[in-house]
């Protein structure tokens, strides 16, 4: 049984299976009680509504703070991580006295300041495919506010199974998406994305740079599309694909149709359905992408070798004959980099390879040694015979073996 | 037949920083090809080694998804617009 620590009263129900509003409810939500689309019905649902979010980072931030100031009246929040200094460009419902405690202690106050009339029911724990129904199954509508294809495949197969919809958003750099994937005849989001990236093909997580108010504009927009479905008005993003680019600020809405072919929500007649409990799906969508991959290869093929930080910091001090290759981006090698590294770029690698020496030993590091794994597969692939990744990357390089450089 | 290509930001990087690209071809998929000679780095990002569309990359064609029409063997005519809609998963 996954344990949730509760804050607030969970609403009562009054004969007509809506909860009442008190004096100062009425008069906190007035603005709106105001709009026709909601009135006293209106906030009496959206009082009696439960919604999962999973994720208390950039974008379950502002969902979460505008779905409790709003009166959502039963709050779900799932997260497993501490509050570290880089959530904080980004992640406003953590504060900088709040580094180091459990994402979910630090939201929990926060939304009880927002709004204490605010069920909350906090999970702190990794979203898998162990809790996941168990968690989704007393909500009514998840928003996915993950960083990972992992766990956001988990929740929409999860979502399906148990005829949840799922308010969608994303984000990269300077670029989001949303959509409703999971409503009644709307498609999932394996209608529109098969399968994940194989990992590392990707950024994802922490190695990706976000510009910091982009997950408030999505997570918001996830908030407008959940308080939507609650109130059943207007046309939330059903069958449609939200595509958002700030830097020229351009908004695109693509449609997105429900597939009879596909894997989660489609039909049995056509070759759909085949999900038909968590443990269907392929293994690889249970491991979290974000981790760094054991050894790729078996038998007797050229395998990666990975070593650690201090591994590396050794061989140099001894002064091993290798070529250390940095495979970020120019950014991040202007912010902290290992000393004799030189940087080629992840995309860049297949080509700026053709005309190293297979025979020598590549050592290859990233941010956190999901990137230049991949960079090692493809040199392998090329017929480089001694190629080893430094797992963890430059951050346990930090942590472990120079602690003066730059974290980011 | 020139068509107009759009990238997201995450593969505009990947083609000289072009967010919107021009390409000859009389399918999508040639168009691809054309794109991909141009970009060896994004051609690995946008089709797989057979040149068939990866599962987590969805395209467009005049806002239609290719996939219900033919795939990458969907026919294109003069000005038409592909868009690239990859996978992504940042939160």
């Amino acid at each position: 049984m996954t344990i949730a620590t509760t804050t607030g009263q969970r609403p009562e129900l009054a004969p007509n299976g809506l909860p009442q509003l008190d004096s100062d409810e009425a008069l906190r939500y007035s603005r709106h009680l105001l709009l026709d689309e909601v009135g006293v019905d209106g906030q009496r649902r959206i009082k009696n509504a439960r919604v999962l979010l999973i994720g208390a980072g950039g974008l379950g931030s502002p969902s979460a703070l505008y779905l409790a100031a709003a009166g959502v009246g039963t709050l779900g929040l799932v997260d497993f991580d501490v509050v570290d200094a880089t959530n904080l460009q980004r992640q406003i419902l953590h504060g900088t006295a709040d580094v180091g405690r459990a994402k979910t202690d630090s939201a929990r106050d926060r939304i009880h300041e927002v709004n204490p009339h605010v069920h909350l029911e906090a999970f702190n724990t990794r979203f898998d495919t162990g809790n996941a129904l168990e968690i989704l199954r007393d909500f009514d509508i998840v928003v996915d506010g993950t960083d990972n294809f992992a766990t956001r495949y988990l929740t929409n197969d999860a979502a399906v199974l148990l005829g949840k919809p799922n308010a969608f958003g994303c984000i990269f750099r300077f670029e989001g998406q949303a959509s409703v994937f999971g409503a009644p005849n709307g498609p999932c989001y394996r209608c529109l994305f098969r399968e994940p990236p194989p990992a590392g093909l990707v950024p994802n997580c922490a190695e990706a740079g976000v510009l910091g108010v982009l997950p408030g504009l999505v997570g918001t927009i996830q908030a407008i599309e959940t308080l939507k479905l609650i109130l059943g008005v207007g046309d939330p993003l059903i069958g449609r694909l939200l595509l958002i680019e700030t830097l020229g600020m351009t908004f695109r809405s693509i449609a997105v149709r429900r597939d009879p072919t596909c894997p989660a929500c489609g039909d049995a007649a056509f070759g759909g359905g085949t999900i038909r409990s968590l443990d269907d799906r392929p293994a690889d969508y249970n491991e979290v992408v974000c981790a760094v991959p054991g050894s790729v290869m078996d038998g007797d093929a050229p395998a990666i070798r990975e070593i650690t930080a201090t591994e590396l910091a050794d061989r140099i001090s001894r002064g091993h004959d290798f070529d250390l290759v940095d495979v970020r981006e120019p950014a991040e090698w202007a912010i902290a980099r290992i000393e004799g590294a030189r940087l080629v770029p992840l995309a860049t690698v297949r080509h700026a390879s053709d005309d190293w020496d297979r025979s020598r030993e590549v050592v290859l590091y990233c941010k956190a040694g999901v990137r230049s794994m991949n960079a090692a597969r493809q040199l392998l692939e090329k017929g480089f015979t001694r190629v080893t990744n430094v797992s963890g990357g430059i951050v346990s390089w930090t942590r472990d073996v120079d602690p003066s450089l730059q974290r980011y | 037949m020139a068509i107009t290509v759009i990238l997201p930001a995450v593969l505009a990087r990947l083609a000289d920083g072009n967010k919107e690209l021009s390409a000859d071809g009389a399918t999508v998929g040639a168009v691809v090809e054309s794109l991909s000679q141009r970009y060896p780095s994004l051609a690995t990002r946008i089709r797989d080694d057979a040149g068939q569309p990866y599962p987590f990359v969805v395209y467009y064609l005049n806002d239609e998804d290719i996939r219900l029409a033919g795939g990458f063997a969907s026919i294109v005519k003069d000005g038409d617009e592909v868009t690239l809609v990859p996978a992504i998963a940042g939160g």
